[in-house]
């Protein structure tokens, strides 16, 4: 085999590094995002074949198999996913970078041992990589069941539960100081354990709205397990790596937070989304009834319009209706009105996760507009349709102080000329509160499957 | 004086961040899920731990030979541990790295401009 030099390792490691970073800094357009993806794939191939340069051609006998058969996993699911799916997918992968990250650890630890050069300073890195990797395998696992409707997507929450947590906390850095201090394989394992179960009851207690949050959160924490592994081989392009990823989930944990107007410690501690969170009734909209409108009504007020915007949520991807919708947008267009989809940053189950099923159903990406973008041109819509969304568009977040939802950017659909809400029954969003948006003069029902209506709608205005 | 190795690391873990936290800013919201699932393929690079930690694990024999070990069986466990771990590890961070990568390919394919 050819024997690189540490440095020569080191400088290909570095490249590899770089074309990650411009992978990432492709993602600013969609233009530029798929070269930017070959840019992180050729790190990636150089990244792994720097390395295996270095293996004695014995052990290749193993490895390559281990990677093949990593590649016959992880390439039919992808290629197979459903778009719905993909919170879940991306759960699930956090769940194998968390356990991958706690066997490195444990690896390195039985390399040094049988070489009989464990350091404390590994020993501690070690501990770090074990325990963030232990938490994010296990915490991922649970989001995974969460999202795939396998566990309830209900918070499970008991008393004395924060106080359980922090003395599993406790005894965990315990088992990890006695597992520095005495090199003891036992302590390892128990450390893990405990980590493990702390992955299990922090995401349990964490209801089903929360996951976007939890999801970026778990990203990050998948990217810090990477890094901590770097600090205990040595190795800079992990530490890298783990950094950008790290910072990446991050970042999409507080937009997420930010967009849903809930702080992070708030989502950490759990309980939102649940019964707990008690429908708040409006005392004023409870005697006021809301209208309701036939698919026809709001075919023909479509026809007439000149400016529309589609607010599409979470309940329009699960009807599988974004194709329909679609249909809708191309006939209104060839009408000569003006038609754009207004996505909220929670309007699916995962940061962007709304544009890539629009994208899916070719909707052009420069039809769809993010929040900051479209909200002042809400007041000059003719139509608004709203389709499977709720909360989002909810104007009691601007005007009710005592609402759940006071303060969380909106949409403001509230404002167009009309607003047509497709959704299947008056059943409240996830928060569980009252929308005002309905009960407005200039809001008119049409109850129906969001993809029955959307066709309904596209043979109506096609006739 | 010397720096130790685990500040040159810091420095470059610190260093690292500031990157990332301006490359991620600088993400069309758009994208964010093709972010999500491309930073999941890339921090698969946990396999390169993999194989440096297991793919150096030489015959029991060698090793004790060359360190003057006392208990050879005690050393031939660990040597065939660290060879099952690593073969779990580098499977699961392959999946990581092709499913990544492949349902980011996917994703992306998808977006496309009005009349593109």
């Amino acid at each position: 085999m050819l024997y690189l030099t540490p440095d020569v390792l080191a400088v290909l490691y570095l490249a590899a590094g770089i074309l990650f970073i411009l992978g990432l800094k492709g993602l600013a357009s969609p233009a530029s995002a798929r070269r930017g993806n070959r840019f992180a794939m050729a790190g990636m191939a150089l990244a792994i074949g720097a390395t295996l340069t270095m293996v004695p051609m014995a052990e290749m006998g193993w490895i390559l198999p281990a990677m093949a058969l990593g590649a016959l996993i992880g390439i039919p699911i992808a290629l197979k996913i459903n778009m719905t799916a993909l919170p879940q997918l991306v759960a699930i992968f956090h769940s194998f970078v968390g356990l991958a990250a706690v066997l490195v650890a444990g690896g390195m630890f039985l390399h040094e041992r049988v070489l009989g050069v464990v350091h404390t300073v590994s020993l501690i890195e070690m501990f770090m990589g074990a325990w963030i990797g232990a938490i994010t395998f296990t915490g991922s696992i649970i989001a995974f069941g969460k999202l795939q409707g396998i566990l309830r997507s209900k918070p499970l929450v008991f008393k004395g539960q924060h106080l359980l947590n922090l003395l599993i906390f406790a005894v965990m850095v315990g088992c990890g100081v006695h597992f520095v201090m005495t090199e003891s394989l036992t302590s390892f394992v128990a450390m893990c354990a405990l980590a493990a179960g702390l992955g299990l009851m922090l995401i349990l207690p964490i209801g089903g709205a929360d996951m976007p949050v939890i999801v970026s959160m778990l990203n990050s924490y998948s990217g810090w397990a990477a890094a901590a592994t770097g600090f205990t081989l040595g190795n800079m392009l992990l530490i890298i790596t783990g950094a950008l990823v790290g910072a990446s989930g991050a970042i999409l944990s507080y937009i997420m937070c930010r967009a849903m107007n809930r702080s992070f410690i708030s989502v950490i501690l759990g309980g939102f989304g649940g019964d707990t969170a008690a429908a708040a009734e409006r005392e004023d909209l409870a005697g006021k009834g809301v209208k309701e409108a036939a698919v026809d009504d709001a075919a023909f007020m479509l026809d007439n319009a000149s400016r529309v915007i589609i607010v599409p949520g979470y309940g329009m991807a699960v009807a599988g209706a974004q194709h329909a919708m679609k249909d809708v947008m191309e006939i209104l267009e060839a009408n000569g009105a003006e038609v754009t989809f207004a996505i909220h940053p929670v309007a699916g189950r995962m940061p962007g996760h709304m544009n890539v099923l629009l994208a899916e159903a070719d909707v052009p990406y420069d039809r769809v507009e993010e929040l900051e973008e479209i909200n002042s041109d809400f007041a000059q819509a003719d139509v608004v349709l709203v389709v499977g969304a709720n909360d989002v568009v909810n104007p009691d977040a601007k005007n009710e102080p005592s609402s759940p939802l006071y303060g969380m950017p909106i949409l403001d659909a509230y404002k167009a000329r009309m607003v047509y809400v497709v959704k299947r029954s008056m059943r409240s969003g996830y928060a569980g509160v009252e929308n005002a948006l309905f009960y407005q003069d200039n809001t008119y029902m049409v109850f129906g499957d969001a993809k029955d209506v959307a066709e309904n709608l596209a043979t109506a205005l096609k006739g | 004086m010397e720096l130790s190795f685990f500040t040159i690391l810091l420095i470059v873990f610190v260093l690292a961040c500031v990157v990332g936290y301006f490359v991620v800013w600088g993400v069309t919201p758009a994208l964010h899920t093709p972010l999500m699932a491309v930073t999941n393929a890339i921090s698969g690079i946990v396999v390169v731990a993999a194989i440096t930690v297991a793919g150096f694990m030489h015959a029991p024999e060698t090793v004790c030979q060359a360190l003057l070990c006392e208990d050879v069986s005690a050393v031939a466990a660990d040597i065939q541990w660290g060879k099952v771990i690593g073969f779990v590890a580098i499977t699961l961070a392959s999946i990581n790295i092709f499913g990544g990568f492949a349902i980011t390919r996917r994703m992306l394919a998808m977006f496309k401009k009005k009349g593109e």
